[in-house]
């Protein structure tokens, strides 16, 4: 079985995701795991489909993206199947005014502790930048992390909170 | 619940905001990310002229901001342990006690924890998923006497009461949500 990662962004219009779930359905193309969503106007799609070979997909979706307006990848990947998490389950929040490098700092703190982000979201609103990210950690490293974090933070002038994330379960 | 399973409530009595005899201001909202809403409150002496006065003026403040529940003293630019709350009529409250002001607030008591929407006048454009205890016990001091209260309450006035307690504590709802995609984009504007 072909798994595909297949990537949509282009400028949001009513019909993105019809247009593009009808080609991968035409094709007979499972859509597995996806997020869609508007950022800033553009409506950007990340899709994991099983089914055909990835120059077919290419080709059908080709119709979508021949006037421009919106651009597709489509790549062959490995079918790993669903992946055991590597740790317990965090979420980092940090807001502040906006700047160079935010993302880029506090994350690569995440990293150093053994931290793998898992889901990531950013909002610009007017001047406040807000950074909310989904990490596992490795047990134990939170203590000392968030004095880390605390640190770059200050650096930067924003600032930071790390919490567990408490799954509901019913 | 019972008033027996949460000790008793000292509560309000007939506190008004009029008891505090003077006349509030309108104060400017600061909105994120101004440094006041980041840093933790200072204790204030509730008895104090200038106490007094932050208190009819959040008072005042959160009457004239349409669909506003709740207002603390750092969003009015003062790092002071001091809020205004009044859920009266909101849709979601169950338990209410009116428009009341208090300083130096703690939560005390927190069970039966439920995720709900939030937003806030100082994160104007964005609202949040955030899970807050929906029984709460809060003890605070009443400004003007001073006289101390314990306030049980439950639903969105626990809601409202622990959002700005937060403030008060330097946090916002931001520090608080579910996930990486607990964040949205605010669609209505009152």
């Amino acid at each position: 079985m072909n798994e595909l990662a297949i990537t949509v962004i282009g400028r949001d219009r009513p019909g993105i995701v019809a247009d593009v779930a009808e080609v991968l359905a035409r094709l007979g193309a499972n859509l597995t795991d996806s997020t869609m969503t508007r950022l800033r106007g553009h409506f950007a799609m990340t899709l994991i489909c099983t089914g055909p070979a990835a120059a077919e997909v290419e080709a059908a979706l080709a119709s979508l993206t021949a006037e421009g307006q919106l651009l597709a990848t489509v790549r062959a990947v490995t079918p790993d199947g669903d992946v055991p998490p590597a740790g317990e389950p965090y979420v980092m929040a940090v807001h502040g005014s906006d700047r160079m490098g935010i993302v880029a700092a506090m994350t690569r703190v995440l990293v150093d502790a053994g931290g793998n982000v898992t889901d990531l979201s950013t909002r610009l609103t007017g001047a406040l930048y807000v950074v909310l990210a989904e990490v596992e950690l490795p047990a134990g490293v939170a203590d000392t992390l968030i004095d880390r974090l605390h640190r770059t933070a200050a650096e930067l002038g924003v600032e930071v909170t790390l919490r567990p994330a408490d799954p509901d379960l019913l | 619940m019972t008033g027996e399973e949460r000790g008793p409530e000292f509560g309000l009595g007939d506190w008004t905001p009029e008891s505090l005899d003077v006349p509030g201001e309108v104060r400017a909202v600061v909105s994120a990310p101004h440094p006041v809403l980041s840093r933790a409150a200072d204790e204030v002496d509730p008895t104090a002229k200038e106490t007094v006065q932050l208190a009819a003026d959040l008072v005042a403040t959160m009457k004239v901001s349409p669909g506003c529940v709740g207002l603390a003293a750092p969003q009015v630019g003062v790092g002071a342990r001091v809020f205004a709350v009044n859920v009266t009529g909101h849709p979601k409250a169950v338990t209410v006690h009116g428009t009341f002001v208090l300083c130096n607030a703690r939560v005390v008591e927190a069970t039966r924890w439920k995720p709900g929407r939030e937003g806030c006048m100082s994160v104007p454009d964005l609202t949040g998923d955030v899970k807050r205890a929906s029984r709460l016990v809060v003890e605070g001091d009443l400004p003007g006497s001073g006289e101390p209260v314990r306030l049980v309450t439950d639903g969105f006035e626990a809601r409202a009461l622990q959002h700005e307690i937060d403030h008060c504590a330097g946090l916002l709802f931001l520090d608080r949500v579910a996930g990486a995609h607990a964040v949205y984009q605010r669609k209505v504007y009152l």
